[in-house]
């Protein structure tokens, strides 16, 4: 096998695409962790593709990243958002820890071991806003100390090691923030919050109270800020948009195979869900360009930090993240008309409730509302380029 | 120039520290700026000084501090030498 050819990236995510879909109902009802298709990420060594080659890594692109989110969102979403959240995490490693001798040697570890890295940038009293930490980072000589009360932490009981967010130091200002690296070994988890959810449910985000202890030198030594202003953000708006891309591609291809088989049934009649479908294929359509058009972006700019911290760079992704989130749950309802009560039962091979529950997450991870806010405030300097293909 | 841009700092800048005990070259980030107060600086700069801020120079870099306010100011006015 090739491991460093987009076709058999493809290919290996399909196969664990296979074993999570085979979970999906399972991993749903139960809200439990799709602990099978995150161990056949690692049978195929799927966490460490975005680490560099020398580190042990694929040093997938982006986009070949996003390619392997639609095809696992298209079986189970709460594994394929486990597997995009890994791979933001990864992100700020690759961006921000290259020339750090401790990260570089844990992303080494990361390929070797195929570890599953998870976030904790939430906390109780910041209300939802990550630039903000109450929470501050203590260091005593080499070696460093954190408590977070981290109201979120998507598959915490799961993950190998988090990468948390803090302030700086006690007296720091709630902005000035920095991101720490903690191994599995290295923290305790006390479960504040059980994570019991109308969809989503397997990535099982509960809350919890965070106590680490670790090496000074696994804080990244970049601001928090330009973490999240250089990879984090992006690669979240892009990484969730091709999940729920998966989502919606999948509900699509429910209610087509639904107008088909009436088709087929009644010859020389159109079905009454084809006009339907055809509105459903030009929304996903609309989709996918969205994405795409991000994920080009994205590439065009990861370079030039000047680019990827402009307000341009934000109000692209802002909109890529409003776009893709709204477009699913039209898509999927679209599908859901189309399917009738075959679409709206469970256990059927038009079942949609799920895709459904899943989808309703996108408005929120990240409230739309708080990214639309701030898209208007840029708005009021920024100036939207009006050119086609500027 | 620079005296004027600590004004307006310190009127729309909404930081938990005064503006004078904030030296020109020191992060405005790391000292408490959301990015709803850069906008609202950047609004009351094109005001004051009657300018448009171009979209190249909106990014972290041209308003991280206020030594690179005033060199952005100072690139659209072209006065450099007013400014000391």
């Amino acid at each position: 096998m090739n491991m460093s050819t987009g076709a058999s990236l493809a290919e290996r995510a399909a196969r664990v695409a296979a074993v999570a879909e085979a979970h999906a109902g399972d991993v749903d009802v139960k809200g439990r962790f799709p602990q099978e298709a995150v161990d056949a990420m690692r049978a195929e060594r799927l966490l460490s593709i975005q680490i560099a080659k020398e580190l042990g890594g694929e040093g997938a692109n982006i986009a070949e990243i996003a390619e392997v989110c639609s095809i696992l969102g298209q079986s189970c979403a709460a594994a394929a958002m486990v597997f995009a959240m890994h791979q933001i995490k990864a992100s700020s490693l690759v961006s921000h820890g290259a020339d750090v001798a401790w990260h570089s040697a844990f992303m080494r570890r990361i390929a070797d071991e195929q570890l599953l890295l998870a976030s904790a940038t939430t906390e109780g009293g910041i209300g939802g806003n990550l630039r903000n930490s109450i929470c501050a980072i203590e260091v005593e000589g080499d070696r460093c100390r954190l408590e977070k009360d981290a109201t979120v932490i998507s598959y915490g009981a799961n993950a190998d090691a988090i990468l948390i967010t803090s302030r700086s130091h006690a007296e720091a200002a709630s902005t000035d923030q920095v991101m720490t690296v903690f191994t599995r070994d290295q923290y305790t988890l006390e479960r504040t919050h059980v994570w019991d959810t109308l969809g989503m449910r397997g990535t099982c985000s509960d809350g919890y109270l965070f106590k680490g202890r670790a090496p000074a030198e696994q804080i990244l030594p970049k601001p928090f800020a330009e973490i999240a202003a250089q990879s984090m953000l992006a690669t979240s708006h892009l990484l969730w948009s091709a999940v729920w891309y998966g989502i919606a591609a999948n509900a699509m291809a429910r209610a087509q195979a639904f107008v088909r088989a009436a088709a087929r049934k009644a010859p020389g009649q159109t079905p009454p869900g084809a006009l339907r479908l055809a509105e459903a294929s030009n929304l996903l359509q609309i989709l996918k360009s969205n994405v795409v058009a991000g994920l080009n972006e994205f590439e065009a700019a990861k370079a030039d930090a000047d680019r990827l911290s402009s307000m341009g760079f934000a109000v692209a992704m802002n909109n890529l993240k409003i776009g893709s989130s709204e477009t699913i749950l039209t898509i999927i309802n679209h599908a859901m008309l189309i399917c009738g009560i075959m679409g709206y039962k469970n256990g059927t091979p038009y079942s949609l409730g799920r895709h459904l529950r899943d989808a309703h997450s996108a408005q929120l991870m990240i409230s739309n509302d708080r990214i639309l806010g701030n898209t208007s405030n840029l708005l009021l300097v920024h100036k939207q380029d009006t050119s086609l293909l500027g | 120039m620079k005296q004027k841009i600590r004004e307006l700092l310190a009127k729309h800048g909404g930081l938990p520290v005064a503006v004078d005990q904030i030296v020109d070259d020191q992060d405005l980030y790391a000292a408490g700026l959301s990015s709803f107060a850069s906008v609202q600086i950047m609004l009351a700069i094109e005001e004051a000084f009657d300018l448009e801020f171009p979209d190249n120079l909106l990014n972290r870099k041209s308003f991280q501090s206020i030594a690179a306010i005033t060199r952005t100011v100072e690139s659209l006015t072209g006065n450099a030498e007013a400014a000391e």
